[in-house]
């Protein structure tokens, strides 16, 4: 056994979070988060440069062929780097569905020209309130067209083309669901940006009239293809969900130990000291189950979507916890706009949502856990 | 990243399934396989009995604590095969809990600090299962605080007569022998002034009295000492070492306790699997699931934190402080799963033993869960741990630090 990254991995990350400490400094993060651009436009090309964005994607396609491992361990820095580019929409969503149920032209015209940097892809699956669902995609396909609203959409604002979700059919079933692709400059779309709980990351309404779009899989296939890409992206996200707490972690053992109050480091006082083993604690265990998922989505094992599920879920939670407690760590300082402890707040909280919230992930867990022991 | 065997690891493997396969008490796996964390029962046998024959059987054909030299009874065996016996060994391995305080902590601190001819003696019965040891530690005044204790050793000659009072001694009664830590210098510092000793607790003087326990159960005990002699030659570490010999100790307690802890998740999940709610299946009911879901991801957490620890062994690497977070985990978690498990049970939640449902299985765990907590170092001391040696946190203000024993003050205000 050795459940662990290899020292090849290793490597890779160590390259990883030395480049993103480069470039993806938090005051490049404020750029975006203060509204002056809608992504990182250099990091996203230097991302490029460097195989990042292509890491999983075959080399027939433009990519580095390297696989999903690698994939996981760069996942982890853009996390702990809360880096300001649509890497999930594109890299995780997008690139995943084509790598599942694209055509052979679909990849070669869109799997290269991501890994380049030159497309940025995104998942159009919500349509307001509600979990992801076959009964809540109302948006409707006839004849290779169009027509309805999506919101929010991750990155919508600055993609190129959307993986949509749509319905085809009436019969009340998961085959009522197909998907499309959807070349979002082509027209036939109108996209608003939406004020969001994490300006690093944009939102948008997408309303789609009379617009031609192309089918990506089977007709009536898309529910059971977007449940793959879900779960895969359920484990990326992951990552990036222990990236972050770890680094929220730090934040707060590195200020516990810096300030002084009552004469003493506040490091010292218990009350602290136990808030940050708990904060440890929670991202081990996350960290733990991301590393399940991780097998399982390299090896594609058929416990990948009980792993997911729990990888999702611990990660969730974990961040959610890091970031919250260490801006109490931080105290007054943690609440202002100045420290970057709202950053990891903001995303924490808009990541618990992304793919479905974290109620709808403890309901598929146990869901899964059950198929699996009935098997 | 993968779970696959070497091929040394597999053909280790292949051989402990077959030795088990042949050879384990399977008339008791079923009562084994359905104890948890509360209970160990078997039907119609008492387990010390049962546990100390399937230990002399391993023993004989050297399957006894795995990871000791061969010359002390045990097999020689690298740290992964230890763990790739346990996985195999599976419901039976319960049956070494009895021995878990001997193995998992007297063993290794005699080994670092015994004579050579004490260690070819004590450790192969000891490995045996055929001589049984407690740890003689903690105190009324000395627990968290381990050195506050005040067991007095003073030297007679060649022998130690020892005086004092220790609590909590899990097994002392069906103990022969014991690890001891005294003070043997109350004029210095309390961390300066202790020594560890081994002793045979049949020795006169020791009188072992059984505390009745929250649960009921009466596993722990007083054991009080009046003037029993010591040897000299069965001390452990130089005089006013014994700070330093216990920490071993303590090490070992801690990955010892933590590689054993139950979380109470499975039996949940396969009680509420089945379980029928006033209105439908309780595994269809949201809130139940949420609730479950929570669980379970904190119970693959831990299962999947102690791979990772197991794939650091292999590569040759020593288990860290990091491995409290097992203990710490499990222990509340698995007193909110008995919580749980008794509300959804209702009103009849309350009744225990024979008469409850499931013969009583979540109730035994909710009486029995408090001592998780305080065992082996309670969840405050955990974090304190996590916080100062793997955060790198400052320690707690220690106001007796520098103060001679004999001049702290004892009580509050
Ligand atoms: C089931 C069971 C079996 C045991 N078996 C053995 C055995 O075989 N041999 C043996 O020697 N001992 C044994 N013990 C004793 C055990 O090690 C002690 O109970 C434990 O270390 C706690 O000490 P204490 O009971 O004196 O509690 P105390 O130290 O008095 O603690 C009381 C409370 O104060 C808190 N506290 C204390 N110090 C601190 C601190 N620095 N920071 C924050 N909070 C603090 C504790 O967390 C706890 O909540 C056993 C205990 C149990 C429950």
């Amino acid at each position: 056994m050795n459940f662990d990254f290899s020292d090849d991995q290793k490597q890779l990350r160590d390259q990883a979070r030395k480049f993103l400490a480069e470039k993806c400094s938090p005051k490049a993060v404020r750029v975006v988060l203060d509204g002056k651009a809608p992504y990182d436009k250099e990091l996203w090309k230097g991302l490029a440069e460097m195989g990042f964005l292509g890491v999983a994607i075959p080399e027939d396609f433009g990519g580095a062929g390297a696989g999903h491992l690698e994939l996981c361990v760069i996942a982890e820095e853009m996390g702990r780097a809360n880096a300001p580019v649509p890497f999930s929409s594109t890299v995780y969503l997008a690139a995943e569905a084509l790598l599942i149920a694209g055509s052979a032209a679909q990849k070669k015209k869109w799997l290269p020209a991501i890994a380049s940097g030159d497309a940025i892809g995104t998942l159009a699956l919500f349509e307001g309130k509600g979990n992801p669902a076959p009964k809540n995609v109302k948006l409707a396909a006839a004849n290779g067209v169009l027509n309805g609203v999506k919101k929010p959409v991750a990155d919508g604002t600055i993609a190129d083309f959307a993986v949509v979700a749509a319905r085809t059919g009436s019969s009340g079933r998961d085959s009522d669901i197909s998907l499309f692709l959807v070349d979002l400059k082509a027209g036939g779309v109108e996209v608003k940006s939406l004020t969001n709980l994490d300006p690093t990351r944009g939102q948008a309404e997408i309303i789609f009239k009379d617009c031609k779009a192309e089918p990506l899989g089977a007709a009536g296939e898309g529910w059971s293809i977007l449940t793959q890409v879900l779960d895969r992206a359920a484990v990326l996200c992951a990552f990036e969900q222990v990236g972050g707490s770890d680094r929220a972690l730090e934040m707060g053992r590195d200020y516990a130990l810096d300030r002084i109050a009552f004469g003493r480091q506040i490091g010292s006082f218990q009350a602290v000291k136990h808030m940050l083993a708990d904060m440890y604690v929670s991202a081990t265990l996350a960290r733990s189950n991301s590393y399940y998922g991780a097998w399982a989505l390299s090896t594609n094992a058929a416990e990948l979507p009980e792993a997911a599920a729990a990888a999702r879920i611990s990660a969730t939670q974990a961040f959610q916890h890091c970031a919250k407690n260490n801006i109490q760590v931080h105290g007054g300082m943690g609440f202002t706009w100045e420290f970057d402890c709202h950053m990891y707040y903001r995303r924490a909280n808009a990541m618990a949502l992304g793919l479905g919230s974290l109620s709808y992930w403890e309901d598929q867990l146990i869901d899964r856990m059950r198929k699996k022991n009935a098997a | 990243m993968n779970f696959d065997d070497t091929p040394q690891e597999a053909e280790f493997r292949a051989i402990a399934r077959a030795w088990i396969g042949a050879n384990a008490p399977k008339q008791y796996e079923e009562d084994l396989r359905k104890s948890s964390l509360g209970r160990t029962a078997l039907k119609n046998a008492d387990i010390l009995d049962v546990a100390k024959a399937w230990q002399k059987k391993k023993a004989d054909a050297g399957w006894a604590c795995l990871h000791w030299p061969k010359e002390y009874g045990g097999r020689g065996s690298s740290p992964i095969e230890r763990v790739i016996w346990q996985q195999e060994e599976g419901p039976f391995g319960q049956l070494s809990r009895m021995f878990i305080i001997g193995h998992g902590m007297c063993g290794p601190t005699m080994m670092a600090f015994a004579r050579e001819e004490h260690k070819r003696t004590y450790l192969p019965p000891l490995a045996s299962g055929e001589k049984v040891w407690c740890q003689l530690f903690s105190e009324p005044a000395g627990g968290s605080d381990l050195a506050g204790l005040r067991t007095r050793a003073e030297k007679d000659g060649d022998d130690w007569v020892i005086n004092g009072q220790k609590i909590w001694t899990s097994g002392a009664h069906y103990s022969d022998y014991g690890i001891l830590l005294t003070r043997t210098d109350p004029t210095v510092p309390k961390h300066k002034g202790l020594t560890m000793f081994f002793l045979d607790m049949k020795s006169p003087g020791v009188e072992v009295r059984p505390i009745k326990q929250a649960s009921g159960a009466s596993d722990f005990n007083e054991v009080y000492f009046t003037n029993v002699r010591i040897p000299d030659h069965q001390r452990l570490g130089e005089v006013g070492d014994g700070w330093n010999v216990s920490l071993t100790t303590l090490m070992n307690e801690r990955s010892a306790i933590g590689a054993a802890v139950s979380t109470g998740f499975p039996e949940l999940f396969e009680y509420c699997s089945s379980l029928m709610l006033d209105d439908g299946p309780a595994i269809e009911d949201r809130a139940v699931r949420s609730k479950l879901a929570n669980w379970a991801v904190k119970a693959s957490g831990l299962k999947y934190t102690s791979m990772r620890a197991i794939s650091a062994l292999s590569r040759g690497e020593r288990p860290g402080p990091e491995n409290s977070i097992g203990k710490l985990v499990a222990g509340s978690m698995i007193q909110d799963v008995a919580t749980y498990a008794l509300d959804l049970q209702g009103a009849a939640g309350v009744v225990s033993g024979e008469d409850a449902e499931l013969a009583g299985r979540f109730q035994a765990m909710l009486l029995r869960a408090p001592g998780t907590r305080v065992e082996g170092g309670t969840d405050e001391i955990m974090r304190n741990i996590i916080a100062e040696r793997v955060l790198g946190l400052p320690g707690d203000i220690r106001v007796d630090k520098d103060v001679p024993f004999n001049k702290i003050p004892t009580k509050g205000r």
